[in-house]
């Protein structure tokens, strides 16, 4: 091993110029493998990050109600239209709740009364949705801390928070009186206990959180919710952890990888397009590797025909390339690593908002620095594979006399 | 005296395939006792090369056994030869060849360093020993580049020593020394032979440097001509 490792290192050491441009080019490749990984890495976490922020990973809802036919089976219906879904709820939740929770992958959950009202406030009636809750469980799902703008996170007896726009079109701040009408002579009034920011204006004008009971009432079905929410270990198999729940409580189970298919069509194939990127760039950085080791092993004929003649095992001399090819990845995905962790912060710093913090992190992290030592030093000696194969076949008579 | 190598009829053809095929070494026959001193001398192209590279194993014979310290060569395989080069002989090139990246001693103890794979202090200490014995023990940390010809090829002897091997095999080694250099090293090679026992086989094209030796063995058109064992 000894005899490898010196052999190895000192003919990189001699042979500068060459060991310079190998590494230079090793650097490079793994620099852009850190830089486009970091970026996407980091854009994509960003972008589930705020998408989730305000979703449940899964909903739970009451199974759809079909038509169910009077006529006889014989008869063949040309058109059957789906009636029109009442609101419906979920009766005998807490036993949904403790199947879905038994479910393995499933982590947290939060039970909701949600329906529709008007917030009236002077003569104005602004169109709202009713969002009964546990504050504690339903935080559990969506982190609410750092949306709060005013007052505190608390929903008490009688209190409700609501979303900044609808705060600033109805003049509210906290502690002030809100009157809540849900129709049918359901009217109660509630004190605002916090102004949130949900991250969407849509939402800001339209969310109210207020206690579970208290939107029940309101909504006309005590002891009823309208959707269970769950939040699951593995994110990306959340679909797949949806279909079991929905087959052991029998409700209708919908994920957040459905509810939002687009963004995540367009991450797999940024995703995808990443990856085929970083390939393409090892794949180069194997053949400089490749082409420069060729060239020493030629240029280096004649001194593996001496090492060959006084005796070297072809195995050591096939050895000595290989671990020149390791050395060659591990040292460029080093120093790459380091210039592609400059540029992707750097980029990071430049694409900032206004406030000074970035629009996105980047995703600097230690699993990203370790797959890529290893699979630049994989790709390095797998790359020596046949300029090594060369130099332990030469014939020692020809290398000497010739080289 | 014990037969340090043994040639039987040797034959050495090349080419084969498309290629005419050309006999080199027609049938030699001859042994090398332990301790002798001699000259392989021939005119170009009378395969004084292939046999000193059959001689090394390097290369393998078409036909005959070659027995190196009473043990035949052909049933061994490339990892078998390459252990036997290694412990049994010893080379010295004629354009000294040591490894430029290498200090003169690191070249010195490159030969046991190769066959055993680790480096140890009794590698130093033989190699500077043996360096001190050709009066070079104060270059022993410079790099060829840094030494005359005649220092390189004093390296070149001493590493050819380093595993004390029964049998040197010099490939003119002199061929490209000033003749005050040349006669330097050719008495190196002499003295060690006398003092160690060392058999040396020497290829040389120089008469009055083959006159120097105990035994010319002079081959002519891939035969023995002449292999004569000369009083001193």
């Amino acid at each position: 091993m000894q005899f490898i490792w010196t052999v190895a290192w000192r003919l990189l050491r001699e042979g500068r110029f060459q060991s310079v441009l190998i590494l230079s080019g090793v650097t490079l490749g793994v620099a852009v493998v850190v830089y486009i990984t970091a970026i996407v890495n980091g854009l994509q976490a960003n972008l589930i990050n705020k998408t989730l922020s305000t979703q449940a990973h899964i909903v739970l809802r009451p199974a759809d109600e079909d038509n169910r036919a009077v006529v006889n089976q014989a008869w063949v219906l040309s058109d059957v239209q789906k009636r029109t879904q009442r609101e419906r709820t979920l009766r005998d939740w807490t036993a949904s709740r403790d199947l879905a929770l038994a479910t393995p992958e499933v982590k947290h959950s939060a039970a909701l009364a949600s329906g529709p009202a008007f917030a009236v406030k002077g003569g104005v009636r602004k169109s709202v949705s009713l969002m009964g809750v546990e504050l504690d469980d339903y935080q559990r799902i969506v982190p609410l801390q750092e949306k709060l703008r005013a007052g505190r996170l608390a929903l008490p007896n009688g209190s409700v928070m609501i979303g900044v726009e609808l705060a600033e079109d109805l003049g509210l701040k906290v502690g002030d009186r809100l009157r809540f009408d849900a129709g049918g002579d359901r009217e109660e009034s509630f004190t605002i206990s916090g102004i949130l920011d949900f991250g969407l204006k849509d939402l800001n004008r339209r969310w109210v959180l207020l206690p579970l009971r208290a939107a029940q009432s309101l909504l006309g079905h005590p002891l009823e919710i309208t959707e269970l929410y769950l939040t699951v270990d593995d994110l990306f198999h959340a679909d797949q952890t949806a279909l079991r729940v929905a087959a052991r409580t029998g409700l209708k189970a919908e994920s957040w990888i459905e509810s939002n298919a687009q963004l995540m069509t367009a991450l797999r194939s940024q995703r995808a397009s990443s990856t085929m990127i970083r390939v393409f760039v090892m794949i180069a950085v194997a053949f400089g590797i490749a082409s420069v080791l060729v060239v020493s092993v030629v240029q280096r004929q004649r001194e593996i025909g001496i090492l060959r003649a006084m005796g070297t095992p072809s195995s050591r001399i096939m050895w000595i390339f290989l671990l020149q090819g390791g050395m060659v990845g591990l040292v460029g995905s080093a120093a790459g690593s380091l210039l592609g962790a400059a540029i992707a912060s750097g980029f990071s710093r430049l694409a900032a908002q206004p406030d000074g913090t970035p629009l996105f992190p980047v995703d600097l992290s230690p699993e990203l620095f370790i797959s890529t030592a290893l699979t630049a030093t994989l790709v390095g000696v797998l790359s020596a594979l046949a300029p090594a194969r060369r130099a332990a076949r030469l014939d020692p008579v020809e290398a000497i006399r010739y080289g | 005296m014990a037969n340090v190598l043994e040639l039987q009829a040797i034959r050495k053809q090349y080419g084969g395939g498309n290629a005419p095929i050309v006999e080199v070494l027609h049938g030699i026959d001859f042994s090398l006792q332990e301790g002798e001193f001699v000259a392989l001398t021939g005119p170009s192209g009378s395969g004084k090369s292939t046999l000193l590279n059959l001689m090394g194993l390097l290369e393998r014979p078409s036909q005959g056994e070659l027995l190196i310290a009473e043990q035949a060569t052909s049933p061994l395989d490339d990892n078998q030869r390459t252990a036997l080069r290694n412990r049994y002989l010893g080379f010295v090139f004629q354009f000294h060849h040591l490894l430029p990246a290498f200090s003169a001693m690191e070249n010195v103890l490159m030969p046991m360093f190769a066959g055993q794979g680790k480096r140890t202090r009794a590698m130093e200490e033989r190699a500077l020993f043996l360096l001190e014995r050709v009066g070079l023990a104060a270059h022993a940390h410079k790099k060829p580049v840094q030494l005359s010809g005649g220092q390189q090829q004093r390296v070149a002897i001493v590493r050819a020593l380093a595993n004390q091997p029964r049998l040197v095999l010099a490939d003119e080694p002199t061929g490209n020394l000033d003749s005050q250099t040349a006669d330097e090293v050719f008495q190196l090679m002499r003295s060690i032979n006398q003092q160690d026992g060392v058999t040396f086989l020497i290829v040389t094209h120089d008469p009055r440097l083959a006159a120097r030796t105990d035994r010319e063995i002079n081959l002519v058109d891939g035969q023995i001509a002449r292999d004569i064992h000369q009083p001193i």
